[in-house]
């Protein structure tokens, strides 16, 4: 006997929902699902059994669940547009930080990008969710409840008064959704942020040294010469890296899933399971292969946008810049340069 | 149970060796070390077989996106475009149920549903993918000279891309590819998380780790194990690819040699 109950489909197994089974977001939903949630966009859904062909499928794809199921494609674009500043404000702290002249600051810094790099991010996912939840909870604990006698830790259980439970049990279903998404975003922007430190650390060294010389020779403070003539200047060299690193993010999306977000991936596995007459009146087979096609097609659509415009982007930043593009882009017009007609 | 006698039990449990079930309650960190480190074998049988392979496969495509006919170079860009593209969790998901779908036409495809074929296909199928990409930089980015000279010895075709151009390639690839198996490595990790089942709870690395957080509700200590193990695993493929570099690099004199470079991580 396998230790723990394995659900009929194996590949469920992978929800690793189990870790916090406190969170009513997490659970699968299994009831009957009655397609009650809305009345249908076409005249014609009223009697799906009837329909055939192209009409049967615009009524499927346009039932409650799959309202769902495109809702949560936002949910990846939102994540991507709130992490991506994050990622890059934590990378900028973590990459001053790492050139910070004061020593153990320089070390903070520096640790904060190595550890990053050497174990798997999946592994940080897993870590940080857990971490983090547990860590607000445990504060809220201490200050909530300072007079609590037993111990947090107690063998196998992280018990914390009924109060510094986060989200409270009683408050309503979509806080627990904000919450388990805030988490997922701070996750993100903690092993996102290594990364684009990383990147901006290499940046700020790239600038050519005569630069900060120069602005030194003119009498600017460090912190000024920091400011006004590294970080305008770094960006043309963080630029290939950061472009790097937002393709990897858009990939890193899926992940959330293992966060316990209702994200596309969970969508796709609930849609694509083989439905019975009994549970719903559109029953098919097993379509999940066709879901995630669906998947791969739209990260692909997706990667291939951000191609575009990141060498957009690319060409306008070396605009004027003494680097090899930018000295390209001179070459090829030279009558819009100045230069003497 | 002495520390010895979990490892004796789990030791190779991930393969399915030793005590079937797994630790339920009070669990020692020899518990946690033993096990996490019994499923670093699959981490290690699936990255090692996928970099085998794929470098092979890789090189081909690698010449086939250089080629001038377009019938070589579309297939192979626009393998390496859908690899590099999309997630390979997503990647994963897709070609399980794929794989499960393909089951029902014929009893052939069985295995195809198991961690330890599926998972290594897609695996293979995307380390191909990136480290071809990486391959064919480097064969862009030979020196004009070499080729020139090779022409001069009146070397050409199969045997100047053997003598020349291939070895060349290798030595300008071969910090890109380090970092491409190390990331490899760090990507075997997603398998038992993307619909793969791990048959009798035989599992992977962090499959344990995950195991262990999940009974313990304590990430604090099998995590860091993992990492610690992965950080090992690490500097074992830079030691050995290190070792390939040196020996790429041992006709140039010391300044020109390539040396490596390890760049950040990518999630794929």
């Amino acid at each position: 006997m396998p230790p723990f109950p394995l659900p009929p489909d194996p590949s469920a197994r992978a929800l690793p929902r189990q870790a916090r089974p406190l969170r009513p977001v997490l659970q699968v939903d299994t009831r009957p699902a009655p397609q009650m949630m809305r009345p249908a966009i076409f005249s014609f859904c009223s009697d799906p059994a009837s329909l055939e062909g192209f009409q049967w499928l615009s009524c499927y794809l346009t039932t409650g669940k799959h309202m769902g199921f495109y809702v949560s494609f936002g949910t990846v674009l939102l994540l991507l547009a709130i992490t991506a500043p994050m990622a890059l404000l934590f990378g900028f702290g973590g990459a001053m930080a790492a050139r910070a002249r004061f020593a153990p600051l320089s070390w903070v810094g520096k640790g904060y990008i190595a550890i990053v790099r050497g174990v798997p991010d999946i592994a940080f996912f897993l870590f940080f969710v857990i971490a983090l939840d547990q860590a607000i909870e445990w504060l809220r604990h201490q200050v909530k409840c300072p007079d609590w006698e037993a111990e947090v830790w107690q063998g196998n259980d992280f018990v914390v008064c009924a109060i510094a439970k986060m989200p409270q049990s009683s408050s309503p279903q979509w806080m627990h959704e904000v919450y388990g998404f805030s988490i997922a975003v701070v996750t993100f922007a903690i092993v996102f942020g290594a990364f684009a430190a990383n990147v901006l650390f290499g940046a700020m060294r790239a600038v050519p040294r005569a630069q900060i010389e120069t602005a030194e020779a003119y009498g600017m403070s460090h912190s000024q010469a920091f400011w006004r003539v590294l970080v305008p200047q770094m960006w043309v060299y963080a630029l290939p890296g950061l472009s790097n690193l937002w393709m990897v993010l858009i990939k890193a999306t899926p992940l959330l899933f293992l966060l316990g977000v209702e994200d596309i991936v969970y969508w796709a596995r609930e849609l694509g399971g083989s439905k019975t007459p009994q549970f719903t009146e559109y029953p098919h087979g097993d379509w999940r292969m066709w879901y995630f096609l669906a998947l791969l097609i739209f990260y692909l659509g997706f990667t291939r946008i951000s191609e575009v415009v990141l060498a957009r982007i690319s060409r306008r930043l070396s605009h004027g810049q003494a680097t090899l593009a930018g000295e390209a882009q001179r070459r090829a017009k030279p009558s819009a340069e100045g230069t003497p007609a | 149970m002495s520390c010895f006698e979990t490892f004796q039990a789990y030791a190779l449990r991930s393969l399915g060796l030793g005590e079937r079930l797994l630790p339920r309650s009070d669990f020692t960190l020899c518990d946690q070390f033993v096990l996490i480190g019994s499923g670093l074998l699959w981490n290690i049988y699936f990255g090692a077989l996928a970099v085998l392979t794929g470098f092979f496969f890789a090189n081909a495509l690698a010449v086939a996106k250089n080629s001038g006919n377009p019938w070589l170079r579309r297939p192979a860009n626009g393998f390496i475009f859908v690899f590099r593209g999309s997630p390979l969790f997503i990647q994963f998901f897709f070609a399980y149920f794929l794989f499960l779908s393909l089951k029902s036409v014929s009893p052939i495809f069985n295995q195809l549903s198991s961690a330890w074929l599926g998972a290594l296909i897609v695996l293979f199928l995307n380390t191909s993918a990136y480290s071809a990409e990486i391959f064919y930089g480097a064969l862009r980015s030979i020196p004009k000279g070499d080729i020139e000279a090779a022409d001069a010895y009146g070397l050409s075709g199969w045997s100047r891309f053997r003598r020349v151009m291939w070895p060349t390639m290798m030595r300008l690839a071969w910090p890109a590819y380090t970092n491409e198996a190390i990331f490899l490595f760090h990507a075997t990790t997603l398998v038992f998380f993307s619909g793969f089942p791990a048959w009798r709870q035989q599992g992977d690395a962090l499959y344990y780790a995950n195991y262990f957080a999940d009974k313990t509700f304590n990430p604090f200590i099998p995590y860091p194990i993992l990492a610690f193990y992965f950080i090992l695993l690490t500097l074992c493929i830079i030691l050995l690819f290190g070792a390939i570099n040196r020996r790429l690099n041992r006709h140039l004199p010391q300044e020109r040699r390539s040396r490596m470079r390890f760049k950040m991580q990518m999630i794929r």
